[in-house]
């Protein structure tokens, strides 16, 4: 999950009884399906939360770009950096197609960023691991997107008309995403050297579990899983998507030749589902405050971006404002 | 983003199609509107033609008006060619 902690500000669920008619008519229209578009009446609980969600998932996007960003120049042909740069530019699109999305909410482009540069909103844990070799680009491909996949297909559902919209044509493009990473990994394990078939098992080794977390904590009766779901901007609990991703993937996994790092991995014939170990959640959170490998350099790098790409900003603004006077002149 | 200017993205896919709503895109004028458009949603051949609109300049109906504009058109079933049953043998018409 890209969004893996958002908070709704509710305490509990209202009950039909105490709605005003303005949050019934609202919360009947989301329990039809029918979506709710820009100039609709909306709680502001939804619209908060909703610009939370699609902020940190555009957030991870946009970082998302940074650990493969450190291999275009280091792609071992061509055709590799070609297709790396083509997903890169893809993850760009993505987090612009969401924050167009969180716009029409009325939030302020330049707002979020900022309270992403101040370690106010965040992204997705999984982009402060490093990548520290080629076959780490498989992997992201693979699991990072694949995870990716599992929970945006089913956002493609989701209540508010502008985020489903945006998931609709992400889903289009990740499903490349995650074959040229899997198709990394194959071709280093089939034509390889024995070093080379180490590095995909070393990839794997670091991003197994981190990619796991990507699907956020485990469900509880909190208020805030209740009141996502009955808005209908989350629409299948954590752990739900969590199996689902596993029992897709570690058929993959066994047709690479490689393990997972989790000795409780094994399938059972009873719940038709694999079983897997617990996820390290202490250092689940302790990425999502702010101390995992990478947290810091990630936030220094989109500071610079902007930093250093102002006077291009300032220039686009000056050439388009000489145009305009010289189109009136004329 | 404050001093760019929003635009609404229109594509046309096909030739012979309507350009259609692909979402927006910021930029300082209508050019560099047009070169955002074509990077963010023309990437894989989604498109043969584009329109970019300031969306400020667009006026959209409210929701509330919806039953004051839409409601009209729905008892008017005279207005639909199913309406008018012809005998089989007349054939298709």
């Amino acid at each position: 999950m890209y969004a893996q902690l958002v908070e709704t500000g509710a305490k509990r669920l209202k009950t039909k009884e105490e709605m005003s008619p303005e949050e019934r008519e609202f919360q009947e229209k989301v329990d039809a399906e029918t979506k709710i578009e820009p100039k609709n009446w909306m709680p502001e609980g939804y619209r908060k939360t909703l610009i939370r969600q699609i902020s940190q998932h555009a957030h991870s996007e946009v970082v998302g770009m940074l650990p493969e960003g450190n291999w275009v120049t280091r792609a071992p042909t061509l055709k590799r950096k070609l297709q790396l740069m083509a997903k890169i530019q893809d993850e760009a699109g993505h987090g612009l197609y969401l924050y167009s999305a969180m716009e029409t909410l009325g939030a302020d482009r330049d707002e979020e960023i900022e309270k992403l540069h101040q370690g106010k909103a965040k992204y997705s844990s999984i982009f402060n691991y490093p990548t520290l070799n080629w076959a780490d680009m498989g992997a992201v491909g693979w699991l990072v997107d694949g995870a990716a996949i599992v929970n945006q297909v089913v956002l493609q559902r989701t209540s508010y008309g502008p985020y489903s919209r945006a998931m609709i044509r992400i889903c289009k493009e990740e499903s490349f995403h995650q074959r040229q990473g899997y198709q990394i990994l194959l071709d280093m394990m089939r034509e390889g050297t024995e070093e080379q078939k180490a590095m995909v098992q070393d990839a794997i080794n670091r991003l197994w579990w981190p990619a796991l977390m990507m699907f956020g904590p485990h469900d509880d009766e909190s208020p805030n899983s209740q009141q996502s779901m009955a808005w209908k901007i989350k629409r299948k609990s954590n752990d739900e998507l969590r199996q689902m991703f596993i029992d897709q993937t570690v058929p993959q996994l066994e047709f690479l030749g490689c393990t997972a790092p989790d000795p409780d991995l094994k399938w059972n014939e009873e719940t038709g589902h694999y079983d897997f170990g617990e996820i390290n959640w202490q250092e689940f959170y302790d990425v999502l405050k702010g101390n995992g490998p990478c947290n810091r350099e990630r936030i220094k790098t989109r500071k610079n971006a902007i930093d250093e790409g102002a006077w291009v900003r300032e220039a686009a603004v000056a050439y388009a404002e000489k145009q305009k006077q010289r189109a009136q002149a004329a | 983003m404050a001093e760019w200017r929003l635009y609404e993205v229109f594509v046309r896919s096909k030739h012979g199609l309507n350009h259609k709503h692909v979402g927006s895109v910021h930029a300082a004028d209508a050019e560099m509107a047009m070169e955002n458009a074509r990077d963010l949603y023309t990437r894989r051949n989604e498109g043969v033609s584009i329109w970019v609109v300031p969306s400020d300049t667009i006026t959209a109906s409210a929701s509330d008006e919806k039953e004051v504009l839409f409601d009209p058109s729905e008892d008017k079933v005279y207005r639909h060619a199913s309406f008018y049953k012809l005998p089989d043998e007349v054939g298709h018409m």
